[in-house]
């Protein structure tokens, strides 16, 4: 230990911060390795998503159909808008940062100030329509059956095309089966809660009504859901064992479960970084507003976050193709 | 600091701009140009781009390579990489482009062979 010791006071001018390697401070180096890292970190992610889908290349859910809500338009189909939208706001943001950075190479402390305000606006306006894009996706819009293989059984109108929901057709019927609760049996067990429309209401309803056929999970050849006719509808619905409405981590009325699983953790995952993203901004804006950068000469703290904030930024350029576009 | 030599051209030099803001502007309405022109095909999706080209789609071809214009202008004008020195650009971007590829090639591989052999099989995987 002595002799590293020597060593280092030894090479003093070279490692005592007389000469900086690639011309750049070690802190911004260091952002750029981390983000070197969290960039392997996010490729891991999205490969394994793009390894589940490959795997189920003919049956998986189709991005249109899923994310089509937005903000105020109730029943109104808008793929892609929302997320179109989230997509600007995040590159402006990312382009108040830099104006941050550069009036910051300039010493100007109030533009500086005013800059990173705007981008913590923008960081959480999207991380708001983040949650929002959640709160659709858990709630699930036309409930949905799925078979013992795990297969998801969807219903549309065989004239209109449209899809239809769980709610319009299904009969009630009267039932015994209430949610098991400690307090009414065993101690040790309970279940989740039930869905409010049970398996043999939703057969009921559907062969009851003429018009409904099923939709599978099943590609054609022009990429659509695969439809099928009145009679192979009645036969498939005969292998239904249980209602699901919206999504989670098990099941999910869109398709196959891995999606869901992908979406919650990839999305979640970006949003973790939006987020904490936003709280190192609002840091370094109370320390720009105090005048810590000022005194030190100097602003390269906002250019680190600065490279932080724009990773999070290419991120999600990705993540919005992989999970919308392609 | 060497903070006041920003190189102001993008485009291979084809377009230059006066003032770093000025640059920042730019890319920000070239990538917004971006964006739209992937909205519009998403939305649209014209049938002479459903294609398929190396087991995927011409239409998803044109999204990854619009993707990586963008991640490129990003990395290098917003985050300063065309202003860094040549050594630390490589350190950055040569691991990414060398590891990343591979991952993705051996893993969709691997995820195109697992989805023969659930197709080709003797199990049933929908009963």
């Amino acid at each position: 230990m002595e002799v590293t010791a020597t060593e280092h006071s030894e090479n003093k001018s070279l490692w005592g911060g007389a000469k900086k390697p690639f011309e750049a401070t070690y802190g911004k180096m260091m952002m750029w390795f981390f983000i070197v890292s969290d960039a392997l970190t996010f490729s891991g992610f999205l490969v394994s998503y793009a390894f589940s889908r490959f795997k189920n290349i003919d049956s998986w859910p189709i991005a249109d159909e899923v994310f089509n809500h937005f903000p105020f338009l109730h029943g109104v189909e808008a793929p892609m808008y929302y997320v179109a939208l989230m997509t600007f706001i995040l590159i402006f943001s990312s382009v108040t940062m830099v104006l941050a950075v550069d009036a910051g190479h300039h010493m100007k402390q109030s533009k500086v100030a005013f800059y990173m305000f705007l981008t913590i606006i923008g960081g959480a306006i999207f991380v708001g329509s983040q949650a929002w894009e959640w709160k659709n996706f858990i709630k699930g819009e036309y409930g949905a059956l799925e078979t013992r293989g795990g297969q998801i059984l969807q219903f549309q109108n065989v004239e209109t095309g449209k899809r239809v929901s769980l709610e319009e057709f299904a009969f009630e019927l009267p039932t015994d089966r209430s949610t098991h609760e400690k307090s009414k049996g065993l101690w040790f067990s309970n279940e989740s809660t039930i869905s409010e429309i049970t398996v043999s209401e939703v057969k009921a309803g559907f062969k009851n009504n003429e018009d409904l056929v099923i939709r599978t999970e099943k590609l054609n050849s022009f990429g659509r859901k695969t439809v099928l006719s009145r009679e192979n509808s009645l036969a498939k619905i005969e292998s239904a064992s249980q209602v699901v409405q919206g999504a989670n981590l098990v099941h999910n009325e869109y398709g196959n479960r891995l999606f869901a699983d992908f979406f919650f953790f990839i999305t979640g995952f970006h949003g973790f970084h939006v987020f904490s993203g936003v709280v190192i901004n609002i840091i370094i804006f109370f320390n720009v507003l105090i005048g810590t950068y000022e005194r030190r000469g100097h602003y390269e703290m906002v250019e680190k976050v600065g490279l932080y904030w724009h990773f999070v930024d290419l991120v999600w350029v990705f993540v919005f193709t992989f999970f919308y576009l392609v | 600091m060497g903070h006041d030599t920003h190189k102001l051209a993008i485009f291979r030099g084809y377009l230059k701009f006066k003032s770093n803001q000025q640059k920042i502007w730019g890319v920000l309405v070239f990538l917004s140009i971006v964006t739209t022109i992937e909205v519009f095909l998403g939305i649209v999706k014209p049938q002479i781009l459903m294609t398929l080209f190396l087991k995927v789609k011409l239409i998803n071809w044109i999204f990854i390579i619009l993707t990586l214009v963008k991640a490129y202008y990003i990395a290098w004008d917003f985050m300063h990489i065309r202003d860094e020195l040549s050594g630390l650009k490589n350190a950055i971007v040569l691991p990414l482009i060398i590891l990343i590829p591979y991952l993705i090639f051996v893993i969709l591989l691997e995820g195109d062979y697992i989805f023969n052999i659930m197709q080709d099989g003797f199990v049933s995987w929908n009963f």
